[in-house]
This record gives structure tokens, C-alpha cells and sequence, in this order.
């Protein structure tokens, strides 16, 4: 049982809450995943860890309601626990100072882009954060990620806040102006596909974070697996993050499919 | 002689066409009468060839003739002393091909003596009497050890570990004890009841569970030591799945058992008010020959099958589950296609699978294992319509540990290298056992590892 210490809603769908989980809180690293039961009977989800306070031993978790458990998660208040919390999971992001750094996040992927915007930048990198959404409303984060963000553009579908336009013509505008060393996207599958196959194009290296369908998060199910560079992968333990260039987006977008 | 001429004990079963509709255990239990005079027809042998059959040497004319003098109660002390899980064990050793396949009555052309049927007699009658006998401990050495993994090799430790005075934490991954014996071999083969008790039992003596904890993740090697712990016993298991990889393998409606499995057992997929979804097939075809693969596809009956098949690439002969898993799955009405392999999916548009393509295959020369390995008869390729198919040709050991430890020495399959003897690793203070150690192996292995890590272990830490 894991206490929900704090909640916050950063939009009608989306929640920002603060866990108990002291292990986690020490251990994790920026890419870390966390799988996540809301009650008994409830499914396995997982769901980044957005942020870490060691001293108070809590993991920030951003949750989107997208369905059943999702939903379940988001209508808990703090006082109420987690029935489950096991992490961390995944491979840790690759931080390295490369020299500018494009990272753009659509809807709540701008949650496990968090950490990375943040540990880029404290490794010496000129860090330049996209965020999209369709509307001013679904723009979330922005506050947190201005600190370590040497500029910030925002995108919407509409045009209510920032640029109208794709959170790819965002990218673009920055590539067509300055030397991009690496891209770091997270969001929906078919944000991440458009978004590597336009720096596809530049031949710029970007690095995708998936969101595959899971079970156990530990690599004994093969529900996350991926097609990458031809091989298949499971997500949980070889990823989340992989070359966006060499992921079978295409192949993903059915599988999260599977239930629907 | 008189006892030699009894027939074999026939199992009561729940009857076929009732049992596919639920989960109830097929396997009712001998009543009491039954079992005593099954235990009639044990000799006694000077020199048993049963025991040397049992991977553990349980004493078996032991415990059976304490059956025959209807001291239950004994024949359950006898057990406890060699297996830490004999209602396991009585359920789901394969007996065919350990204890049972050397009795003396092979020898008289009869067939054996049911030991696995007694022995689950034996621990049943123990639990349900409530006289379920405490163990003698230990006084408590205030010296803590930790088991990675509450599969049975990782039980069967924490038990001898407690009892020797040991201060016991067991970690494990998911959110439920148990392992394999859980999260993979059904209810209607092993109910999860029989598992609890023993969980409780050891829960009862001192051992602390930590579930939702990876060790080499949430804790670490160092994080283990800084905690105090003296010695560590890995028995992660074997949980990785392997897949054949062929073209379609990643459509939707082609999964892992493991992944079929854990949902329904695990996860309770499938049953009012649980959450996780699972995909529910008409035509299912299960592609392996092993106990796994008999789960599956007897799970997938369960859950509405109109069609059910093993898709097998040798002979029955040839497959490595228990036989009477074999014949429960024909019984329920499980089609068989043997010395057929599949070689691709193919899907409909939105990417569900829709048909197998399989390679009809002969049996050539045996291969390494001893078996005839199968041979593509060239040409010979048929397509069958299927929504959902469940690949069950084997695990490799979880790399989670040999990953987070690099220290640790690991084989080629990825294996924990152990000392046989003493089931030590290349590191002084870990200790391997079961599947981890063995790849896929069996639940009595499993629970022997355990017990002679724990043997090992006491006596080092004892020097
Ligand atoms: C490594 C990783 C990190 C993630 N981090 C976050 C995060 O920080 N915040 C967040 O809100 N979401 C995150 N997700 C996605 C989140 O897990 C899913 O939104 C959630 O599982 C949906 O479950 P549901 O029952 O609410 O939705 P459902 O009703 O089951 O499905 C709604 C939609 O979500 C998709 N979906 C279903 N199950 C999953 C699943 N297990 N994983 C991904 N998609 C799924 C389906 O395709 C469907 O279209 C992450 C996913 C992964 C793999
Ligand atoms: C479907 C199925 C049917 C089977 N049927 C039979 C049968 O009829 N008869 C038979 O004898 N054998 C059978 N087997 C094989 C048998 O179950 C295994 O050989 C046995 O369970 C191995 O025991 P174990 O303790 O080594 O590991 P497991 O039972 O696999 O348990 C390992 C546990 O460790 C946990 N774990 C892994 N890594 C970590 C970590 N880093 N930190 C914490 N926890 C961790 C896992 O979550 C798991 O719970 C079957 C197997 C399956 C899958
Ligand atoms: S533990 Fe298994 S092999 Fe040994 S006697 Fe019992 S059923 Fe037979
Ligand atoms: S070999 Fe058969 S008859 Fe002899 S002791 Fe063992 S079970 Fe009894
Ligand atoms: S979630 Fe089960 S293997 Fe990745
Ligand atoms: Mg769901």
C-alpha cells in the first residue's frame, strides 16, 4: 500500500499526485517507470515517475484519464493509497552532453519528459522544450519545465495558446534555424512516429520513450514487445526509450490496439 | 500375493463437460478408504527403486505404509521431513516419469503404485484436519538472510531457513507470493488455496514477505548488505518467454502463456469486477508440447474456446508434459496436431490475427536430447483460421539479477553458475537455486535447491 500524499489537477483529465514509496524514491533514475495497482481486482499500469524527493521518499507521479484504470488512479484522494507500486522499471535515460537538445512532449508525455529535460540540462546541454497539445487547457507542465529549458515553445492544434500548428512544425522551426544535436520525444504513438520521421529527414538521432501496452513490467509477459531495428524488444526491460529512427511505429500503434 | 493383485486407484475427476465451464480442481482427491488400500498394494521393497526415482528421496515406503496403518498424520511428519511442499508436489510431479516410473510393479507388468495420489492424500488430509503440526524452530539467531523470488525454490529455503533459527525476509516481484505456482499452473490444477497455507505457515513461523520489491531495482546487492543481510538465496526463476520468430509473431492475438496466464490467474482476467482485459479466442491454437502449453490451452477452453488445439512440431510420444495433463486436455476436448509447426501468422486489417500457416514435419534422427527431432517434409504447408494463438515454447531465466549483479557468474543460457553441492555462486554470499540455476525445470527441483541452499548456507554462516 502506497499513501497518496498530495494531488493536484493540472487539467480536467490530468493529475499530478505524490506517492509514498521510499525504495523507489532512492533508487529511481530519470526514464524510470513505476507499475501501478489502484485497488485489489485492479490492472497492472504503468506510469513514469516524474519526479523524486528522497528526503521525503516520494515519487510524482502525472497521471492521464484515458480508461478504466487510469481513471480509477486519477479519483484517488490524498489520505487514500495505491494498492500496488513496484519499481523502478526500465532502462535509465542516457544522459550525455551532446550540445542543443530538442525535447518535445505532447499531452502527458510532457511528465517523463520532465526528468530528462532536467537531468540534460544539468549535464551542460542547451535544452529547448517543445510542448503541444490540442488546446490551451491540455498544456501542462509548463511551469516545471521552464527552469531548465534555455526556451520553451508551445504548440496548439487551435491555436488558443503559443503557435498553432503540430508539435513537428515546432521541432521543425528550431532545426531550420539552429544546429539540433539530438531530439528527445514523448507522447502518443503517432506524435513519436511523426516527429522521428521528420528528423528522419534532418538525420538528426532522436530518442522516443514508448508507451506499449504491459502486464508484469519485469519481462515475463512479452505484452510491451516492439519491433526495433527489425528485432523484437520488450519495452519494459530493453526500454522505454529507443533510436525513434529503427521502432516500428506503425506495428505499435496496432498493438495499443489490442483491447479496443 | 493378495496386494498384488489389487488394481491401481482411479482418481475421481470432475466430469469433463462440467469442469470446462469453471475452475474448479479436476482432481477430486482419494477418500480415505481409497487410499489406504492403495497404500495396500505398496511392498515395502528393501531396496525401493521409487525413491531413487524422486528427485528429493522421499522416504516412500515410509510414508505410505503409514497410510496403510491409517496414520495419516505420520505419513504427513514423513513427508515434511524431504519436501517442504508435498500437497505441491502429490499434484503436479510429473510421478510417470520420477517416483511411479520405477516401482517394483512395472516389473510384474501392473501399474505403479499411485505414490503421487498418496502423497497429495497425505498433505490434504493434514490441511484440512487442522492438525496441521507446528514445526520445532530454532532458537533465533538474530542472523538475517534474504530470498529473491517466493517461487517454491524461494519457499521451500525461507522454511528450513526460519526453522534454523534464521531471521528471513523473502522479496518478490510481483504482488502476490507464490511464483509460478501462482501467476502460471491454473486452479483446476492446483488450487491457490493449497499454496496460501503453506505461505501462511511460514508467514506464522517468522518469515517476512516483501511483496512488490526487484531486487537489482527497487533494492540493491549493496542496498541488501547496508540492511544487514549475511546471505542471499536467488531463486528468480526462469520467467523470461522465448518466441519462434516468425513473420506475424507481433500481430494482436498472438501472446506469450506466460502473458495468457498471468492475466487470468494473476490478474484474474476474465471474472466480474477485475480490471484486466484478455482477449478471448473462438479457435485458439497453443503452439508447444509442455505442461505450459497443456495450461493454456485447457485455460483457454475455459474461457469459451469453441476450438482448442496443441500445435506440437514432434510426436505425442515426444512431449514433455505430465501425462495425465495430456489426457485431462483430451478429455475436455482438446484437438491435437502433432508433427506440425507453425512458420507465420496472417492477420486482418486491423492486425488480429486470422490464420496459422504450419509446416507438417517427420520425425528424423534423435538429436541431442535423445528425442527424434522433427524434420519439415518439404511442400507440406496448411493454413488454419485461428483468433488466437499462445506461444508455449519455453522460458529463459529472468536476467534481472545476473543484469543488476554483473559480478555474478552466469552460463551461455544465462543461467546462475552455482556449485552443485552447495548451490553457492561465484559470489561467497549468494546462493542459486531452481530455474535460475536449472533453466525451465520442475517444482520438485525447484524446492530441493532450496533445501540444500539452505543446508549450505546455515553451515557457512554457522563456521
Ligand atoms: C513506460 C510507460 C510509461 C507511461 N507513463 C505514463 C504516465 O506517466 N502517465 C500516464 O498518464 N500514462 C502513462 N503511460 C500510459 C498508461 O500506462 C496508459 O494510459 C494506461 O495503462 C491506460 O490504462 P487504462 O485502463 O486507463 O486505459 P484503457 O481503458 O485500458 O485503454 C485506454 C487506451 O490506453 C491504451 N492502453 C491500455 N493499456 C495500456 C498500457 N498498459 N500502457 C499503455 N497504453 C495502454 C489503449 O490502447 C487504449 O487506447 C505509460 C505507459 C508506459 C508503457
Ligand atoms: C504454466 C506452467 C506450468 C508448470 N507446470 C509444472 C508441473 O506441472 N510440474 C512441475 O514440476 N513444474 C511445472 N512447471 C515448472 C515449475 O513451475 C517451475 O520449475 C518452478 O516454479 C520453478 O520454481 P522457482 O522457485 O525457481 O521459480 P518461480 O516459480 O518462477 O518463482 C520465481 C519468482 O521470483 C520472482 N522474481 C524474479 N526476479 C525477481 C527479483 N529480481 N526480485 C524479486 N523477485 C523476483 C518472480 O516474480 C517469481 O515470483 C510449470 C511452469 C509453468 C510456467
Ligand atoms: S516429490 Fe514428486 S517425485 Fe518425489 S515422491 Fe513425491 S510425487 Fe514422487
Ligand atoms: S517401488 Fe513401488 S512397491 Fe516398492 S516401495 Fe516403492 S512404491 Fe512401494
Ligand atoms: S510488460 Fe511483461 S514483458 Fe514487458
Ligand atoms: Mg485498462
Amino acid at each position: 500500500m502506497n499513501k497518496i500524499l498530495e494531488k493536484e489537477h493540472f487539467s480536467e483529465n490530468v493529475v499530478k499526485l505524490v506517492v509514498e514509496a521510499p525504495a523507489i524514491a532512492r533508487s529511481r533514475k530519470p526514464g524510470h517507470f513505476v507499475i501501478v495497482r489502484a485497488c485489489e481486482n485492479g490492472e497492472r499500469i504503468p506510469l513514469t515517475i516524474a519526479d523524486a524527493d528522497t528526503v521525503k521518499g516520494t515519487i510524482t507521479l502525472v497521471v492521464q484519464n484515458v480508461g478504466v484504470s487510469s481513471g480509477k488512479i486519477c479519483s484517488l484522494e490524498p489520505g487514500e493509497s495505491l494498492t500496488d507500486v513496484v519499481g523502478p522499471l526500465g532502462q535509465a535515460t542516457h544522459i550525455e552532453k551532446v550540445g542543443t537538445v530538442v525535447c518535445c512532449g505532447g499531452g502527458v508525455g510532457v511528465a517523463p519528459l520532465l526528468p530528462i529535460i532536467k537531468a540534460m540540462k544539468e549535464a551542460g546541454n542547451k535544452v529547448i522544450t517543445v510542448l503541444a497539445a490540442r488546446t490551451k487547457e491540455l498544456i501542462i507542465l509548463e511551469e516545471q519545465v521552464r527552469p531548465y529549458s534555455d526556451e520553451v515553445i508551445i504548440m496548439t492544434d487551435d491555436g488558443s495558446y503559443g503557435t498553432k500548428g503540430l508539435v513537428t512544425n515546432g521541432v521543425e522551426s528550431v532545426i531550420n534555424r539552429e544546429k539540433v544535436d539530438l531530439v528527445v520525444t514523448i507522447g502518443p504513438a503517432i506524435m513519436m512516429k511523426f516527429v522521428s520521421l521528420l528528423t528522419k529527414k534532418y538525420d538528426i538521432p532522436t530518442m522516443c520513450s514508448l508507451n506499449t501496452i504491459m502486464v508484469d513490467g519485469t519481462g515475463m509477459c512479452g505484452a510491451c514487445r516492439v519491433t526495433v531495428g527489425g528485432k523484437t524488444k520488450f519495452v519494459c526491460i530493453d526500454g522505454p526509450e529507443f533510436d525513434a529512427h529503427q521502432v516500428d511505429f506503425d506495428e505499435m500503434l496496432m498493438r495499443l490496439r489490442s483491447f479496443n | 500375493k493378495e496386494r498384488t493383485s489389487i488394481p491401481r486407484v482411479k482418481m475421481p475427476e470432475l466430469d469433463p463437460a462440467y469442469r470446462i465451464t469453471c475452475n474448479e480442481e479436476v482432481n477430486q482427491g482419494l477418500s480415505a478408504e481409497a487410499a489406504v488400500l492403495e497404500a495396500t498394494r505398496c511392498m515395502d521393497c528393501p531396496d525401493p527403486q521409487c525413491v531413487t526415482g524422486c528427485p528429493v528421496s522421499i522416504n516412500i515406503p515410509g510414508f505410505i505404509k503409514n497410510i496403510e496403518r491409517k496414520d495419516f498424520h505420520a505419513a504427513a511428519v514423513v513427508l515434511k521431513e524431504t519436501s517442504a511442499l508435498p500437497a505441491v508436489c502429490g499434484r503436479v510431479c510429473p510421478q510417470e516419469k520420477q517416483c511411479e516410473s520405477r516401482c517394483i510393479y512395472h516389473k510384474m507388468k501392473k501399474e505403479p503404485v499411485a505414490i503421487g495420489y498418496l502423497e497429495r492424500f497425505a498433505a490434504d488430509n493434514e490441511r484440512l484436519c487442522g492438525c496441521h503440526a507446528v514445526p520445532e524452530t530454532a532458537p533465533k539467531n538474530g542472523i538475517k538472510v534474504a530470498v529473491v523470488g517466493s517461487g517454491p525454490a524461494g519457499l521451500s529455503f525461507a522454511g528450513d531457513m526460519i526453522k534454523r533459527g534464521y531471521d528471513v525476509t523473502v522479496f518478490e516481484a510481483l504482488h502476490e507470493i507464490g511464483g509460478v505456482l501462482k501467476y502460471g499452473i491454473p486452479e483446476f490444477r492446483l488450487p491457490n488455496e493449497v499454496v496460501d497455507v503453506e505461505i501462511n505457515a511460514l508467514a506464522a513461523l517468522g518469515v517476512n514477505f516483501v511483496k512488490d520489491c526487484i531486487v537489482g531495482k527497487t533494492l540493491s546487492y549493496d542496498d541488501l548488505h547496508e540492511m544487514g543481510f549475511k546471505g542471499i538465496f536467488v531463486a528468480s526463476g526462469a520467467g523470461l518467454p522465448r518466441f519462434m520468430g516468425i513473420p506475424g509473431e507481433n500481430y494482436i492475438g498472438v501472446m506469450s502463456s506466460n502473458e495468457y496466464l498471468t492475466r487470468i490467474n494473476l490478474m484474474g482476467a476474465g471474472r466480474p469486477d477485475h480490471d484486466t482485459p484478455i482477449l478471448k479466442g473462438k479457435r485458439v491454437a497453443v503452439i508447444g508440447g509442455g505442461n505450459t502449453a497443456m495450461d493454456s490451452v485447457r485455460t483457454a477452453r475455459r474461457m469459451g474456446a469453441e476450438s482448442a488445439m496443441v500445435v506440437y512440431r514432434r510426436g505425442e510420444a515426444e512431449m514433455p508434459a505430465r501425462a495425465e495433463e495430456v489426457k485431462h486436455a483430451k478429455q475436455e476436448g482438446v484437438e491435437f496436431l502433432t508433427l506440425h509447426n507453425p512458420i507465420e501468422y496472417l492477420a486482418d486489417e486491423k492486425g488480429r490475427v486470422n490464420m496459422m500457416r504450419v509446416q507438417k514435419m517427420e520425425l528424423g534422427e534423435p538429436d541431442a536430447s535423445g528425442r527424434r527431432s522433427p524434420v519439415p517434409i518439404e511442400g507440406a504447408i496448411i493454413d488454419i483460421p485461428v483468433d488466437l494463438v499462445i506461444v508455449s515454447v519455453g522460458v529463459s531465466p529472468n536476467p534481472l539479477i545476473p543484469n543488476a549483479i554483473p559480478a555474478l557468474e552466469v552460463s551461455r543460457r544465462g543461467t546462475i553458475v552455482v556449485n552443485e553441492g552447495t548451490m553457492q555462486s561465484s559470489l561467497s554470499d549468494i546462493y542459486a537455486g531452481g530455474d535460475i540455476v536449472r533453466g525451465g525445470a520442475t517444482v520438485i527441483l525447484a524446492m530441493g535447491d532450496g533445501r540444500h541452499a539452505a543446508a549450505a548456507m546455515d553451515a557457512k554462516l554457522s563456521e
